[in-house]
């Protein structure tokens, strides 16, 4: 009741002022006369009465101003009077307010649509209910990096440990979807039963996978994403129940995932099926392999620390029923890391390195306007002034001034969404593809109270210097200083200011030129092979006819041999994997020379199953030996290649030529032939750019124990590559309709791609660094600027005693560099310490490359001379005798 | 300069003002006098704070105001101790007795 009175009076108050005015006055003045009566009957004379009255009521007006401020409606007013006074005062500057208002969009713009991709990548639990208690679970390889998990591992572990609700695996798969009109490869994962349960998350239609699903030989069913029932379907009711030809295998799809499920560990993945494996199968079968990830959700009240004691306990105790394979025996226990922390590992460091250059540019948006605001409060020093002699108290300026800097920020943040949206897509668009949870980077609430916090952080960070430094002078001296020559003490703080922002920027500078420099190092790293007028696929070879390895085997020699024909092509090839496409296939190695000793000697070299040609199409180089030729196909013992830095390692100097060798998944069964080393060939990065090559081996696909379904394509071009792709794409088709054609790409494509990362991260600070280097020299040029404008008497004086034009600009100049330089100073050492905020993304280039520095240096330097230059050239053409008539 | 102190002790001009509208409902110099009269000369009221207070209170709901013709023929703003009035003048009388109470006890202690 109280309260709805105080809202309505308020209210009433707001909309029509008169009227409470009115009451309050009418019994001020009803009081005076009851006052003056007592009085009078007192035995006071009417007039003295009156008097005495006045007196003990202290000032009608007063009394009227105490009873109308006691309403919550009276702050609202001051602060609408401070608004109309700060947004009147903004109209009547219109260039000062235009500045201020889009340095300011910018900073905040920029700041929030970084903080947009950072929100749900590092801050947000992931899209799971209870996501803080999902785990991933990983096998320890040699040096502790972490392993893929084999299935037999996931089995003991569900089996034996007691800290979690539910373990499940998943590896990945890309199967050929066929039968429709055209085929398609799409990207599904092959899971255990209780994939999603872990995850917490149900199909939307139809029903969960169950564990008579993941038997080896249960039913095929599949369950396909919301995406993928739109898209090749209209919808998840009219697949639901239907059959999908996945690699040529009939699947019932028994669910539909929801629309917004977010799949964090394969997020391209449209359908998923069971893996149904083998309980118990022998060691040397797939299912013993390092090839599956291991996901867990923690039992409620379970910490990870738990659940790592309890993991450990069941590594530490093998058991008759659970036996382990030499290379999976867990000695060195398994991981337990958040899956948050596994899923943004990547990222982080280059997310964290973009929001550090984001929140320089803020700082450096929010100094560059307090700059602003310090220059207009110096002339309006004479105004301010005159209120405080008019009795406004000064806590009523600083919140006048305050109101401004907000109304500015709140202009600013209007605008920023507009450069914030842009932004967000500029993000996405060059954001690296293997940037985690993409498709979460967007403006929603979470990121617009950020935005809405930074603009009143921002509206008053700016404001507050102004606001004090003008409620602190004295308006005796301001008014008789008169306001045009008041600028001076003022000056200093706007060059203290200017060397901040100098500084910052040379910070940002730092970082986009060791940026650079790594990516410059990066690109001149040789791969192995030559990427020019290279064309690369994935061809599938799967479906009814290419069920037998030898029908696939003569699929792939036919697709061959079709595809040289086609004019411009010089050398084509298969090979099962595609160096930096992000392929990853790797097997135990063995040579009957060198006695296996320890889990490690297992450990896995990349595998290369090609057909002869692979290694002359890409030349990669022969160091001893030779490459394999069509006898290799068929007959004869197995021949295989390794790479220069493998035979190093593992033969010192011995000649490795004609080593006995088996790798693959069967290198433990005794009876299995050997096969011949015949050559060593140069080293090739498969991963990335900046990592050193694997070891790798190369053996013809027809003699490994199976022929992949899906292989690269590697096509060398006389002529411009990309542009043989419709060609070569239409006499694959030719040869078999139904195959689907993926990840077309040039060679050189691929390179450029391996280091999206550093590139994402350059592209962003070298915008930021512009950004700050341009808001560095506006700096720069304000104060000089007004600095000239300032001295304008003393440089007639210097003038008209002999000064030159040259000397004139040389002290404008001077000036600008010396602040600079202090900026450059103060820049470098914060510099030391931040860049090694960026250690993680540079590539051989120290934090502290003296090439970078120096260059920064100058890039600075310039800029100060040619912000000074406006100036100087004002200050030089300054004409003596009429600035001293002026004085 | 030893003219008695006659403001009114700080947070106590509420329960004054509710005290003398529970009596009878009276505009703004007319509670003055009362609580002047009432008191003896002790308290004055400052005229400014008995404005805002009674400003402050109706706002509160503890009080009706009404323009009404006073007995020499004024317009005057008359006030009127609502129902949650009372029962805020009771609840601050039984808060007043109990620290009056305690302030006694205090300056009575003995040793």
């Amino acid at each position: 009741m109280s309260l709805w009175r105080q809202i309505a009076r308020g209210l009433r108050g707001l909309v029509d002022r008169s009227a409470p005015d009115r009451d309050v006055a009418d019994e001020v003045a009803h009081y005076l006369a009851e006052a003056a009566a007592a009085h009078e009957a007192g035995g006071l004379s009417p007039e003295a009465a009156r008097r005495a009255a006045r007196l003990d009521l202290g000032g009608a007006v007063q009394v009227r101003e105490a009873v109308r401020g006691s309403g919550w409606e009276a702050a609202v007013e001051t602060f609408a009077s401070d608004l109309r006074y700060a947004v009147r005062g903004l109209r009547r500057s219109p260039g000062f307010a235009a500045v201020a208002v889009l340095t300011l969009a910018l900073g905040i713009g920029a700041t929030t649509a970084i903080f947009s991709a950072v929100y749900p990548i590092l801050l947000a639990p992931l899209p799971y209910p209870g996501a803080d208690r999902l785990v991933m679970i990983s096998d320890v390889g040699a040096g502790g990096a972490p392993l893929d998990v084999a299935y037999g591992t996931f089995r003991e572990l569900a089996a034996r440990s007691r800290t979690f609700d539910a373990l499940a695996v998943t590896d990945a798969w890309q199967p050929a979807l066929t039968g429709l009109a055209e085929p398609e490869r799409i990207t599904g994962q092959r899971v255990s039963a209780g994939y999603f349960r872990v995850l917490g998350v149900a199909p939307a239609a139809g029903r969960d996978f169950d564990a008579a699903d993941d038997q080896p030989q249960g039913p095929k069913v599949a369950i396909v994403s919301d995406g993928l029932a739109r898209r090749r379907f209209g919808g998840a009711a009219a697949v639901l129940g239907r059959t999908l030809l996945l690699d040529g295998t009939s699947y019932t799809v028994i669910g539909v995932m929801p629309p917004g499920f977010e799949n964090v560990l394969t997020p391209a993945a449209e359908v998923w099926a069971p893996r149904q494996y083998r309980a118990l199968a022998p060691f040397e079968s797939a299912e013993w392999g390092h090839h599956m990830r291991m996901v867990a959700r923690l039992r409620r009240g379970m910490s990870r620390d738990q659940a790592a004691r309890d993991v450990a306990a069941v590594t530490r105790s093998p058991i008759p029923d659970f036996p382990r394979p030499p290379w999976a025996a867990l000695k060195q226990g398994l991981g337990v890391h958040s899956l948050q922390h596994d899923v943004v590992r990547g990222a982080r460091p280059v997310l964290l390195a973009v929001l550090g250059a984001v929140l320089l540019v803020l700082t450096i948006a929010s100094v560059n306007v307090t700059s602003l605001l310090l220059a207009r409060g110096a002339r309006r020093r004479g105004e301010f002034a005159l209120r405080v002699a008019l009795g406004a108290p000064r806590r009523r300026l600083v919140r006048q001034l305050l109101t401004e800097s907000l109304t500015l920020a709140a202009l600013g943040g209007v605008v920023a969404m507009a450069v914030a949206f842009a932004g967000v897509r500029a993000l996405v668009a060059v954001a690296p593809a293997e940037l985690p949870r993409a498709a979460a980077i967007r403006l929603d609430a979470p990121v617009f109270v950020f935005a809405l916090g930074v603009t009143a952080l921002v509206g008053l960070a700016v404001g507050l210097v102004p606001a004090f430094g003008a409620s602190r002078d004295d308006p005796q001296a301001e008014i008789q200083r008169g306001s045009r020559r008041a600028v001076g003490r003022h000056g200093s703080g706007r060059a203290t200011l200017v060397v901040a922002e100098v500084a910052l920027a040379l910070v940002l500078l730092v970082g986009a030129g060791l940026l650079l420099r790594s990516l410059a190092r990066l690109f001149a790293v040789a791969p192995g092979f030559d990427a020019s007028h290279v064309l690369t696929m994935q061809v599938g070879a799967a479906g009814s006819g290419l069920a037998r390895d030898s029908d696939r085997i003569q699929f792939y020699t036919q697709v061959l041999e079709a595809v040289r024909a086609v004019p411009g092509v010089t050398a084509a090839a298969f090979t099962n994997q595609l160096p930096l496409s992000g392929d990853f296939d790797g097997y135990g190695i063995v040579f009957a020379s060198v006695p296996p000793g320890g889990a490690n000697d297992y450990g896995s070299a990349m595998r290369y199953a090609v057909s002869p040609g692979y290694l002359e199409t890409m030349r990669i180089p022969l160091r001893r030996g030779r490459l394999l030729n069509a006898g290799d196909v068929t007959g004869g013992p197995e021949a295989v290649l390794i790479n220069e830095s493998f035979a190093r390692r593992v033969f010192r100097g011995r000649d490795p030529i004609g080593e006995r060798v088996r790798a693959g998944p069967e290198i433990a069964t005794p009876d299995r032939p050997w096969g011949v080393v015949v050559g060593v060939v140069g080293d090739v990065r498969q991963t990335s750019l900046a990592l050193d090559a694997p070891d790798a081996f190369y053996v013809p696909a027809s003699r490994w124990p199976w022929v992949d379904n899906v292989q690269s394509l590697v096509v060398r071009t006389s002529g411009d590559a990309a542009s043989l792709a419709p060609a070569v794409r239409q006499v694959i088709w030719s040869v078999n309709r139904d195959q689907p054609i993926t990840r077309v790409a040039t060679m050189d494509a691929l390179v450029a791609r391996s280091a999206a990362q550093l590139r994402f991260a350059l592209t962003v600070f070298e915008a930021f660094a512009l950004a700050a280097v341009l808001l560095a020299a506006l700096g720069i040029y304000g104060v000089l600027a007004g600095s000239v404008a300032e001295r304008t008497r003393e440089i007639g004086i210097r003038e008209a005693l002999g000064a030159t034009g040259g000397s004139i600009v040389a002290l404008v100049v001077r000036q600008g560099l010396a602040l600079t330089g202090l900026g450059v100073v103060i820049g470098l050492a914060v510099a030391v310490v931040a860049s090694r905020a960026i250690a993680a993304l540079l590539f051989g280039v120290s934090p502290l490359d003296p090439v970078t520095y120096a260059g920064v240096i100058t890039v600075l330097a310039a800029a100060a001379v040619a912000a000074s230059g406006v100036p100087a050239w004002r200050a030089a053409r300054v004409d003596p005798a009429s600035t001293l008539r002026t004085e | 300069m030893d003219q008695p102190n006659t403001d009114v002790i700080q947070g106590t001009l509420d329960l004054l003002i509710l005290k003398t509208l529970s009596l009878q409902p009276l505009h703004g110099f007319g509670i003055a006098r009362r609580i002047e009269q009432i008191s003896r000369g002790t308290f004055k009221v400052n005229p400014g704070s008995l404005l805002t207070a009674l400003q402050r209170l109706e706002r509160a709901g503890w009080l009706d105001a009404a323009w009404r013709q006073t007995e020499n023929a004024r317009r005057a703003r008359y006030y009127t101790l609502t129902r949650s009035g009372r029962r805020q003048l009771e609840a601050e009388t039984a808060d007043w007795t109990r620290r009056a109470a305690a302030v006694a006890r205090l300056l009575e202690a003995e040793g």
